[in-house]
């Protein structure tokens, strides 16, 4: 690795010209970093997956090598199923609900020339909101007793409690969740937008293609890459960042009902004090990330080449 | 745009105003529950136009939510998240770029691979280390037997016992939100487009490596360093779950934690107008940030989700 032999401007990633051999500086300059991540990320990250093959009690006076049974338990509980299912259903719903909307909105904001960054900072808005305080504020306007949208569907006739009701919590977490993500799907679609040549809309134009024709079958097989990369952005988002919105109104419940992959391994773990099933289901979601992760790559290798 | 056609024009401004309308609609009723005493605010139907207990209601809250104490948390934390983050992902992206060395792979692949794993799935490890940061130096030194050296050296028999507490303190809260590479990966990329010669030049004047780095690199990179803030900025104020493990110090937890506990449960006095006064508070700092600063805002979204 150390480029005696080769040439300085083959070795990946770094500059042609460049500061030359010494370690010293550059060790000094990765320490803070490196230390860092040593104590908060890999440490941490190391324990979980040897927490997660062992079995100790909530005092942490006995601990036993089980190899995989805490994998084994995990998967022969129902509640965990359960919370697997939940999960699915709400970052797909989310997903979907989230892209749709936003693709909508993009397509309206390129066609239109007046007001345009009067919509586009007013849509954006939620980007600086916490998840929650989207969880809070959906809550309140849902809340049986007092919210106001509550109170419209109670006049439909619909018994709306998501208190109660466990389709009702799922569909109000899923609303808050998209609610407030919305915006980062648009922004990016937007960009995405000005990117495809005007050239080519207006030869499908001239051919005789509307403006919904074209949208369809030249700029949304453009976009290709960037929803792909949305959607995987918008599996992260719901798998991990929505915790709050979770613990901030539903708790998981009622019955489970939002009990969610990533509030389970905080319940499991710090409420009863499960560790090495919440450790457990760390290394499963940590599995599931690193998927994403891997995923979300190949989407920008093709803008960014790593090798370089 | 490439034809005129009023009418898909209109159907587009329509679009748009209720894309507005959804996201104004509830911010819009938290100012009207705001605004309302909580006799008022139990009425049904709500009422659609605010009542005169704003500012009151606005003080409640303050005082409920024990803002000033927890504001003051919400900025250290951002704003720690932000400096510590720019500051060590500036300096190990000019190392991993800027010079040649034998584990300059390895460092990569060791900042690389924790851009892998949200904080999220691993909480209780994580806990634990910041409840005793020593753990790793008590291994090291069970590992090499210091404790049975030492005391076959001075005749005594000693035991090492190493602990550093960071639960409830500022470091704990932001340590372990420094730690992933997003930020070292975009200074990175920006390096990689630095042209070579402004180095060379800096070389042949017989600048210093650290010399390069202050006067032509980070001047040079401050458009990078301020989109990167606002987005660190933001996430640091939203920030839930690390906080929330802290909250055994009332006096620790940060804005958006306090505000979590003046939601009202279904024992207690329904006070939503307390708690949509605490929900306008502690948004409005962050909201500031994105509509103050939208250009740049926007910019650090789109490079730092690269």
């Amino acid at each position: 690795m150390s480029g005696k032999t080769r040439r300085p401007a083959q070795e990946a990633g770094l500059k042609r010209a460049n500061f030359g051999d010494g370690p010293g500086l550059p060790t000094l300059l990765l320490l803070p970093q490196l230390l860092i991540l040593l104590f908060f990320f890999f440490i941490p990250s190391l324990r979980a997956l040897t927490q997660s093959v062992l079995l100790s009690d909530p005092f942490g006076t006995t601990v036993q090598f089980v190899w995989f049974d805490n994998f084994k338990t995990l998967f022969a509980s129902s509640e965990y199923r359960q919370s697997i299912a939940v999960t699915f259903w709400f970052t797909v719903a989310q997903n979907v609900l989230t892209l749709g909307s936003a693709l909508v909105l993009a397509f309206a904001t390129d066609r239109i020339v007046r007001a345009r960054s009067v919509y586009r900072t007013i849509i954006l808005l939620p980007y600086a909101i916490a998840p929650a305080i989207a969880g809070i504020l959906w809550a309140f306007l849902f809340n049986p007793a007092v919210g106001p949208l509550a109170q419209m569907l109670h006049r439909l006739g619909i018994a709306w409690d998501p208190n109660l009701n466990p389709t009702d919590a799922l569909i109000l977490v899923t609303l808050a969740a998209s609610w407030k993500h919305i915006c980062y799907d648009y922004i990016f679609l937007v960009v995405g937008l000005l990117a495809v040549p005007v050239s080519l809309m207006e030869a499908a134009a001239v051919d005789g293609a509307g403006p919904i024709r074209r949208f369809v079958s030249i700029a949304l097989p453009m976009l290709g890459p960037t929803i792909f990369f949305l959607t995987v952005m918008n599996f992260i988002y719901g798998f991990f960042e929505t915790f709050a919105i979770i613990d901030a109104v539903t708790k998981g419940g009622p019955a489970g009902a939002t009990n969610i992959l990533v509030y389970k391994v905080f319940v499991d773990g710090f409420v009863n004090l499960d560790l090495g099933s919440s450790a457990a289901q760390s290394v499963l979601l940590m599995s599931f990330a690193l998927i994403c992760t891997l995923l979300q790559f190949r989407y920008f290798d093709r803008k960014v080449n790593y090798g370089v | 745009m490439v034809e005129r056609s009023p009418v898909l024009s209109m159907v587009c401004h329509a679009i748009l105003i209720a894309g507005a309308l959804t996201v104004c609609i509830p911010l819009y009723f938290a100012f009207v529950a705001g605004s309302l005493t909580v006799a008022e605010v139990q009425k049904v139907p709500l009422p659609w136009v605010p009542g005169g207990q704003f500012f009151d209601n606005l003080q409640l809250a303050w005082s409920k939510g024990n803002f000033s104490r927890t504001f003051t948390n919400s900025i250290v934390v951002a704003l720690g998240i932000t400096a510590g983050k720019i500051a060590v992902s500036l300096l190990s992206a000019f190392a991993i770029t800027y010079f040649r060395f034998r584990y300059r792979m390895l460092a990569f692949w060791l900042i690389f691979v924790s851009l892998m794993l949200p904080i999220e799935v691993r909480i209780v490890p994580t806990f634990e280390a910041v409840a005793n940061a020593a753990v790793p130096l008590q291994w090291l030194a069970d590992a090499l037997h210091v404790a049975d050296l030492w005391g076959w050296i001075s005749g005594h028999d000693v035991a090492i016992s190493l602990e550093w507490n960071m639960v409830n303190t500022y470091p704990g809260l932001i340590l372990p939100l420094i730690a992933s590479a997003t930020a070292t990966f975009l200074f990175r990329q920006f390096f990689l487009t630095v042209p070579d010669e402004l180095c060379e030049a800096a070389r042949l004047d017989g600048a210093s490596p650290l010399h390069f780095f202050w006067s032509i690199l980070l001047p040079l990179s401050v458009p990078n360093m301020v989109a990167l803030a606002i987005i660190l900025f933001l996430f640091g104020w939203n920030q839930y779950l690390w906080p929330l493990l802290f909250t055994t110090d009332k006096d620790m937890a940060t804005a958006v934690i306090a505000l979590k506990g003046l939601i009202p449960r279904s024992d207690s006095e329904p006070a939503w107008n307390v708690a949509m006064s605490g929900a306008l508070l502690t948004m409005l700092p962050p909201a500031l940030v994105v509509l103050l600063l939208q250009r740049w805002f926007i910019k650090g979204l789109i490079d730092s989700s690269k």
